[in-house]
C-alpha cells in the first residue's frame, strides 16, 4: 500500500491501521472473494477470530468486527469492547454486518452499553457468492430453519434481492416457474420490487430464459439419501466448506526414499476443489464407481506424456517437451491428490457399515419395508452411532412412507430419547414441524404414486456412462431435478396430479420484455434456466443438473443458485436444538 | 461512467468487493481529518429511546445528516477513489475469481484450455457476444472492460428514484423534523438502516399501519424493529390481540422472543393464543440453560404437569425421574470413590460424572459399577430396568457391553443362560448371537470365549463369516467340514500357521474325505460363503456393483499411484486374474506402464 503515505504528513508508526475481528463462520465465504493479501494492502494489520473475553493485543487504531447479525455474537463483541476500553489507548470500533445490518443486534449492543462505541455500523450485503461457473450460493446456514420452522421470511427477502441483482446484470428473466410456498413468496417479492423500480428499463439482453424457484420442502427426500457422486461423497465424508475440504494428512505424505512414516504431517491437508482444476471438473459429478477408470486413464496419459521425452531427438522437440513440463507436473499433482482422496473414500465406501446403510436407504427409496421398524436403524441406535445418522435414516423412512405409523414413530422416538437423552424431544419436534418426521395422516402413503409417476427409482442404472440422472444416487433420481427436467420437457401439465400431492402451490409468472430484447431462437439452441433452491441444495443435485445440461438433446442448460450448499448431515444438524 | 443518482443501488446494494474496499478506505481517511469529522459522528442510527427530549433528538438528527452527507460525498467521488493504492483498479477482484469461478478467469486471456462445460460462458452461446457476462463479473470492478460489469453500472442509466429521497437530496433530510414521514416512508428508511424514529406514531392505527407496511416488505429485520417498538409501547393485551389476526407478524414476534430469551412474554403469548403444546415445549426448553443439577431437577418437576402429548408427558416424567436418580447415584458414588475402599472404583476410576447422561448410558454405568446390587437400591441395573421399562433387548445389550468391558465372562455367560424347569440349561440371546460376538470382540474377548458364542450363531453363512473374521479356526474348519466345502477348506489352509494344530486338522479332514470329494463342488457353493448378502431386489444389484467396483478401483488406484509416485519396479498389479476382471481399465500387459516420473528432472 501506501507509497503515498510513507512520505506524507501521517506518521505510520503512530497510526497502525486496522485489525479485523472475524466471525469465524464468515472467513470461509470471504475467502472466496477476498484474500488476506488484498486486505493487507488496505492496511489491515491483524486478523483475529471473534472469541470471548478480551482481544489479543494489537497495536492498531481501528478495530473492525465482521459478523453475522446474531445475538450471541453481539454479547461477545460487547465483552471485547468493554475489556478493550479498560485496557488503554482509545480505539475506534466499527462493525460490519454480513449480509445484513440488524436492528435487533444493535438493540442488543445498546442494551449492553456499547452501541455508542461504534463509529461505523454498516452492512456488507453479500447476497449470492459464486462457487463455480454455474453455481451460486447465499451460504445462509439457517435459511431452511428460518423459512420452514420459524416462518421468518428474511432469507427469502435476500434471495429475492439476489435475484434482482442477477437480473440487473443478466437481463430480466421472461418466465418464472415455481413450486412451493416459499417459491410463491419469492416470486411475489420479485414482482413487487420490480414494480417499485419501474423507472428503469433494464436494457440488458436476457441471458436466462426461465427461472425455476423450488422449495426444499417439496423434495425433502433427496438430501437425506447418501450422495454417491465423487464430490457428493467428499462432502458426505469430510464436509466441503466454501469449496475447501480438510482431509486426513496421512495419504498425502510425500513418499520419498521409502522410509516414510517417521514424520507424518499432523495437520489436516486442506485442498480447494473447483472446476479450475481440469481433472476435478471431469470427475466431480461422476458416480464414485466411475471415478477409478478416469483416474487410471489419466495416469496412462500422463505417463505416456512423460515417455515422450525419449522420442524427442532434435533440440526443437526437446524444447517443446520442456515447455509442456509445468502443465504436466500440475496434472500429475492433481492426479496424485485425487488418487489419495479416492483411496480415502474407498476405505469408507467398502466398509460393511456403509454398505448396510446404503442398502437400507435404497430399500426405503424403492418402497421396500418402509412401514415397519427397521433392524439396521435399531442396531445403529443400540450401538450409539451418531444421532445425526440415525435421525437421517428415520426421516428418510418417514418421507418414503408419507409419514410413519404412529406405533413405529413412537418406538423410534423412545429408543432415541433413551439412548441419546430426553432433551432431544425438542429436536424431534423440530423435525416434525419441518415435515421430516411425522405420523402418517389418514393412513395413506402417497410416496409410491410420486415415485412411479416421476420415475424416481430406476432399476437399470448405468454408473459408468449414465443415461439418466438417477446415476447420482445409484438408482434414485432426485425428485427436485426430475421436476426441473419435466418442466423443460414436456411441461408440468403432464404431472398435475403429482404436483397437487407435493406441498405448496405451483405457478407460472411472466415478465414481459420490450420487443428489442426478445430472443429469436435458433433451431437447436438451448434454453438457459436459472434454478433456485430455497432451503439448500446438495452436490448430487448439482451434478444431476449438470448432467442434464450436457445432454446432446437436452434442450436446457442450468445455472444453479441456492440459499446453502448442504448435505443431509448439515441439514439435520441445522434443525437440532442446541443446548444453550 | 458517472451517475447522477448514487442511490440507484439502494434497491440492489453493491455486492462487489468495492464496497469492502470503500469501507476500508473510509476508515483510512479517518486519520486525515479525524478532528473535524469523526468526533462529531457518533450518531445513533436508530433510536430506541423515547426518553430523548425533542432537542436532543434534533441534535442527533443533525449530526446524522452531516455524517450522511459524508457518505454521499464518498459515493460521488468514488470514480477517483477506484484506482488507488496499488494503481490497480480497486474494484477489480478478478484475481480471486480465477481461483473460485473455475476458468472464467481465462475468458480474456486464452480459451485453449477452456474445455470445461461448467464455464458460464459456454451457456452464453447466444447470437449476441454475451460471453463476458460470466457470473464472476458479479464481483468484478467496473473499470475492467468498459461495458457494465458491476451492478451500479448496470443501473447507471436509471433516472432518479423518488422512493429514496434522502441521498443526493440532503434537503429531504429536514423533513425528518416535521414528522411527516408516512408509515411506508419510514419502513423504507428502516429497511436501509437509516436514521428513523418511530416515536411519532402514537395512535394504535398508525402503529398497525406501520406494522402492515413492514410485513408487506417481507424484511424480517424491519418487521422485528417495528415489533420491538410495538412491544414497548402497547399493552400486552392489545399487542397479542392485534397480532393474533396478523400471522406473519405473530410468527416473527415468537421468533424474536425466543431469540432474546424473553421467556415470560413468550409463555404469556402462547397462553393467550391457546397453543398449549408449544407452551409446554417452550417452557421445557428452558431447562437447557440451567446448569445446577438440583435446580434443573426442580425445574423439570414444574414441567411434568404441562400439556404435552401423552407420549411426550411420559418422556418428560422419565427425564425428571432419571435426573433425580442420577443426583442420588452421583453423590453416593463420589463419596465411595473418594473413600477409596471400593475395589471397582479403585480399579476403574470414573471418567466423568453421571449427571445429565442419557438413560442408556446410566444403565451402562450401573451395570459397570453396581451390577450385583439388589433390586431395592436406586443404582441397581434391575431397578433402572423396571423403573424406566427398558426393553429386554436394550437391557441385555447394555449389560453385555458393560460386563464384557470388565472382562467378567462369567456374568456374560449368565446373561444368556436360561434354565428350564427340568434343570437343563440353554443359551438364548434376545439380540442374536452374532451381535453378542461382535460386542465381545470389540471388548477383545479371548478366542475361547468368542468361539463359544460364534458356535451359537444359527445361520451357517453368518457363522462362517464371523469365525473367519475373528480367526476362530476351529469353528471355520468344523463348519466347512459340516458343509462339505472342500474348496473353502483348502483356501483356509493358507490362512492358518504352518505346522499348527489347525493345519493338521485341516489336512486330516481333507485326506479323509478325498474319496468323497470326487463330486466337484457346485459352482454356486463357493460364492455363497463369500458374503452373507441377501439377494433381495435392490440389494443384489448394489452389492455386485460395489464389489466389482472395489476390484476395479483397487487395480486402478494401484496403477494411478504407481504412475504418480514414479515407481519403476515390476508392475506388480498386473496379476492375470485382475487383468481379466478389470480388462476395461487395465493397460497393456507386460509393464508398458512404467512411468519414470522422477527422471524428467535430469532433462
Amino acid at each position: 500500500m501506501a507509497a503515498h503515505l510513507s512520505y506524507g504528513r501521517v506518521n505510520l508508526n503512530v497510526l497502525r491501521e486496522a485489525a479485523i475481528v472475524w466471525d469465524e463462520y464468515l472467513t470461509g465465504p470471504f475467502g472466496l472473494i477476498a484474500q488476506y493479501s488484498l486486505l493487507k494492502e488496505h492496511e489491515v494489520e491483524k486478523m483475529f477470530t471473534l472469541k470471548g473475553s478480551r482481544l489479543p493485543a494489537a497495536d492498531v487504531k481501528n478495530i473492525i468486527f465482521f459478523v453475522r447479525p446474531r445475538l450471541e455474537l453481539m454479547d461477545i463483541i460487547a465483552e471485547n469492547v468493554l475489556s478493550e476500553d479498560r485496557r488503554g489507548p482509545a480505539r475506534d470500533f466499527h462493525i460490519l454486518f454480513v449480509p445484513r445490518r440488524s436492528l435487533l443486534c444493535e438493540q442488543r449492543l445498546k442494551d449492553l452499553g456499547v452501541l455508542g462505541s461504534f463509529i461505523h455500523r454498516e452492512e456488507y450485503s453479500l447476497d449470492l457468492i459464486p462457487f463455480d461457473g454455474d453455481l451460486l450460493s447465499m451460504e445462509s446456514e439457517g435459511a431452511f430453519k428460518e423459512c420452514y420452522l420459524e416462518s421468518d421470511q428474511t432469507s427469502l427477502y435476500h434471495a429475492a434481492k439476489g435475484l434482482m441483482t442477477l437480473q440487473a446484470l443478466y437481463g430480466t428473466i421472461p418466465q418464472i416457474f415455481g413450486k412451493g410456498e416459499c417459491a410463491r413468496q419469492v416470486a411475489n417479492m420479485m414482482i413487487r420490487m420490480k414494480r417499485e423500480f419501474t423507472g428503469s428499463q433494464n436494457s440488458v439482453f436476457p441471458v436466462f430464459d426461465n427461472l425455476l424457484l423450488l422449495d426444499r420442502n417439496v423434495d425433502l427426500l433427496t438430501p437425506l439419501a447418501t450422495q454417491l457422486t465423487y464430490e457428493g461423497l467428499i462432502d458426505e465424508i469430510y464436509g466441503i466448506q466454501n469449496s475447501y475440504v480438510k482431509l486426513p494428512p496421512e495419504k498425502f505424505a510425500p513418499k520419498k526414499q521409502g522410509d516414510g512414516g517417521k514424520d507424518l504431517p499432523t495437520e489436516a491437508k486442506k485442498l480447494q476443489l473447483n472446476s479450475a482444476e481440469e481433472l476435478y471438473a471431469e470427475i466431480r459429478d461422476k458416480n464414485f464407481n466411475a471415478v477409478g477408470s478416469v483416474l487410471s486413464k489419466k495416469a496412462k496419459v500422463i505417463s505416456a506424456a512423460f515417455e515422450e521425452r525419449h522420442n524427442a531427438k532434435t533440440v526443437g522437440e526437446i524444447k517443446q517437451f520442456v515447455s509442456q513440463l509445468p502443465h504436466m507436473q500440475a496434472a500429475r499433482g492433481s492426479l496424485a491428490n485425487h488418487t489419495s482422496i479416492a483411496e480415502l473414500i474407498k476405505d469408507v465406501t467398502t466398509s460393511e457399515d456403509f454398505f448396510d446403510k446404503l442398502t437400507v436407504e435404497q430399500e426405503f427409496m424403492s418402497g421396500i419395508d418402509t412401514d415397519k421398524v427397521n433392524g439396521y436403524i435399531e442396531d445403529c441406535i443400540a450401538q450409539k452411532h451418531s444421532l445425526i445418522k440415525v435421525l437421517r435414516l428415520v426421516c428418510l423412512q418417514s418421507v418414503c412412507n408419507s409419514g410413519l405409523k404412529q406405533k413405529v414413530l413412537d418406538y423410534y422416538k423412545r429408543e432415541i430419547l433413551q439412548t441419546y437423552g430426553y432433551e432431544h424431544i425438542l429436536t424431534l419436534h423440530n423435525l416434525e414441524k419441518a415435515g421430516l418426521l411425522k405420523p402418517q395422516m389418514g393412513g395413506r402413503n402417497n410416496y409410491p404414486t410420486i415415485r412411479k409417476t416421476l420415475r424416481l427409482w430406476m432399476d437399470d442404472v448405468n454408473e459408468q456412462n449414465p443415461t439418466d440422472i438417477s446415476y447420482v444416487y445409484s438408482g434414485y433420481a432426485p425428485l427436485s431435478v426430475r421436476l426441473a427436467q419435466l418442466l423443460s420437457r414436456p411441461g408440468w401439465r403432464s404431472i398435475e396430479e403429482v404436483l397437487r400431492i407435493l406441498p405448496g402451490p405451483h405457478f407460472e409468472e411472466r415478465q414481459p420484455l420490450p420487443t428489442g430484447l426478445q430472443k429469436k431462437r435458433q433451431p437447436g439452441e438451448n434454453r438457459v434456466t436459472l434454478i433456485f433452491f430455497l432451503g439448500g441444495v446438495t452436490f448430487a443435485e448439482v451434478a444431476a443438473l449438470r448432467f442434464l445440461s450436457q445432454l446432446e438433446d437436452g434442450g436446457t442448460e442450468y445455472v444453479i443458485a441456492t440459499t446453502k450448499l448442504m448435505n443431509g448431515a448439515t441439514w439435520i444438524e441445522s434443525l437440532m436444538e442446541k443446548p444453550v | 461512467m458517472r451517475h447522477d443518482t448514487p442511490d440507484a443501488t439502494d434497491l440492489l446494494p453493491p455486492t462487489e468487493m468495492s464496497f469492502l474496499v470503500k469501507f476500508l478506505e473510509l476508515m483510512n481517511r479517518t486519520k486525515v481529518d479525524e478532528e473535524e469529522y469523526w468526533n462529531s459522528s457518533k450518531f445513533k442510527a436508530f433510536t430506541f429511546d423515547d426518553e430523548d427530549d425533542e432537542l436532543s433528538q434534533l441534535k442527533e438528527s443533525k449530526r446524522a445528516v452531516n455524517s450522511l452527507r459524508d457518505f454521499v460525498d464518498d459515493d460521488d467521488d468514488d470514480d477517483l477513489e477506484r484506482v488507488s493504492w496499488t494503481g490497480e483498479p480497486v474494484g477489480s477482484i478478478s484475481w480471486s475469481i480465477k481461483e473460485t469461478a473455475g476458468n472464467s478467469g481465462l475468458n480474456h486471456e486464452g480459451r485453449e484450455q477452456l474445455k470445461s462445460r461448467n464455464s458460464f460462458s459456454s451457456y452464453a452461446q447466444l447470437p449476441k457476444p454475451t460471453s463476458t457476462y460470466s457470473l464472476s463479473n458479479f464481483f468484478r470492478g467496473r473499470t475492467r472492460l468498459g461495458s457494465f460489469q458491476s451492478l451500479s453500472d448496470a443501473l447507471s442509466d436509471t433516472p432518479a428514484k423518488s422512493y429514496a429521497p434522502e441521498l443526493g437530496r440532503p434537503k429531504g433530510e429536514f423533513r425528518d423534523y416535521s414528522n411527516d414521514w408516512s408509515p411506508s416512508d419510514t419502513v423504507r428508511r428502516l429497511r436501509k438502516g437509516k436514521v428513523c424514529s418511530l416515536e411519532r406514531f402514537r395512535s394504535l392505527q398508525d402503529k398497525l399501519q406501520l406494522l402492515e407496511e413492514a410485513v408487506s416488505m417481507h424484511d424480517g429485520n424491519v418487521i422485528t424493529a417495528v415489533l420491538i417498538f410495538l412491544k414497548r409501547t402497547l399493552s400486552k393485551e392489545v399487542l397479542f390481540r392485534e397480532l393474533e389476526v396478523r400471522q406473519v407478524a405473530l410468527r416473527h414476534l415468537i421468533h424474536f422472543l425466543k431469540e432474546i430469551g424473553d421467556q415470560k412474554l413468550l409463555l404469556d403469548l402462547f397462553r393467550f393464543l391457546d397453543r398449549t403444546e408449544e407452551l409446554a415445549l417452550s417452557h421445557y426448553r428452558e431447562h437447557l440453560s440451567i446448569q445446577d443439577p438440583e435446580k434443573r431437577k426442580e425445574f423439570l418437576k414444574t414441567c411434568i404437569g404441562l400439556p404435552f402429548s401423552v407420549e411426550d408427558s411420559a418422556h418428560i416424567q422419565d427425564h425428571y425421574t432419571l435426573l433425580e436418580r442420577q443426583i442420588i447415584i452421583e453423590a453416593n458414588d463420589r463419596h465411595l470413590e473418594a473413600a477409596g475402599q471400593t475395589e471397582i472404583f479403585r480399579k476403574h476410576p470414573r471418567k466423568a460424572s453421571i449427571l445429565n447422561m442419557p438413560l442408556v448410558t446410566t444403565l451402562f454405568y450401573s451395570c459397570f459399577y453396581h451390577y450385583t446390587e439388589p433390586e431395592g437400591t436406586f443404582s441397581s441395573p434391575v431397578n433402572l430396568k423396571k423403573t424406566f421399562k427398558i426393553p429386554d433387548k436394550q437391557y441385555v445389550l447394555t449389560a453385555l457391553a458393560a460386563r464384557a468391558k470388565l472382562r467378567a465372562w462369567h456374568d456374560v455367560d449368565a446373561l444368556f443362560t436360561t434354565k428350564n424347569w427340568l434343570g437343563y440349561t440353554k443359551k438364548r440371546a434376545p439380540i442374536g448371537f452374532h451381535r453378542v460376538v461382535e460386542i465381545l470382540h470389540k471388548n477383545s474377548a479371548p478366542v475361547q470365549i468368542l468361539q463359544e458364542y460364534v458356535n451359537l450363531v444359527e445361520d451357517m453363512d453368518t457363522k462362517l463369516n464371523l469365525a473367519t473374521k475373528f480367526k476362530c479356526h476351529d469353528v471355520v474348519i468344523d463348519t466347512c467340514r459340516d458343509l462339505k466345502d472342500r474348496q473353502q477348506l483348502l483356501a483356509y489352509r493358507s490362512k492358518v500357521d504352518k505346522g499348527s494344530a489347525e493345519e493338521e486338522k485341516i489336512d486330516a479332514i481333507l485326506s479323509s474325505t478325498v474319496s468323497r470329494a470326487a463330486t466337484p463342488p457346485q459352482p454356486g457353493e463357493t460364492d455363497s460363503s463369500q458374503s452373507s448378502i441377501k439377494c433381495i431386489k435392490g440389494y443384489h444389484r448394489v452389492t455386485t456393483q460395489f464389489l466389482s467396483a472395489t476390484v476395479t478401483l483397487d487395480l486402478v488406484l494401484d496403477m494411478a499411484s504407481s504412475a504418480v509416485n514414479g515407481v519403476t519396479t515390476e508392475p506388480k498389479w498386473l496379476s492375470p486374474r485382475l487383468l481379466e476382471k478389470g480388462a476395461n481399465v487395465a493397460g497393456p500387459p507386460g509393464g508398458a506402464l512404467t512411468p519414470d516420473c522422477t527422471e524428467h528432472s535430469k532433462l
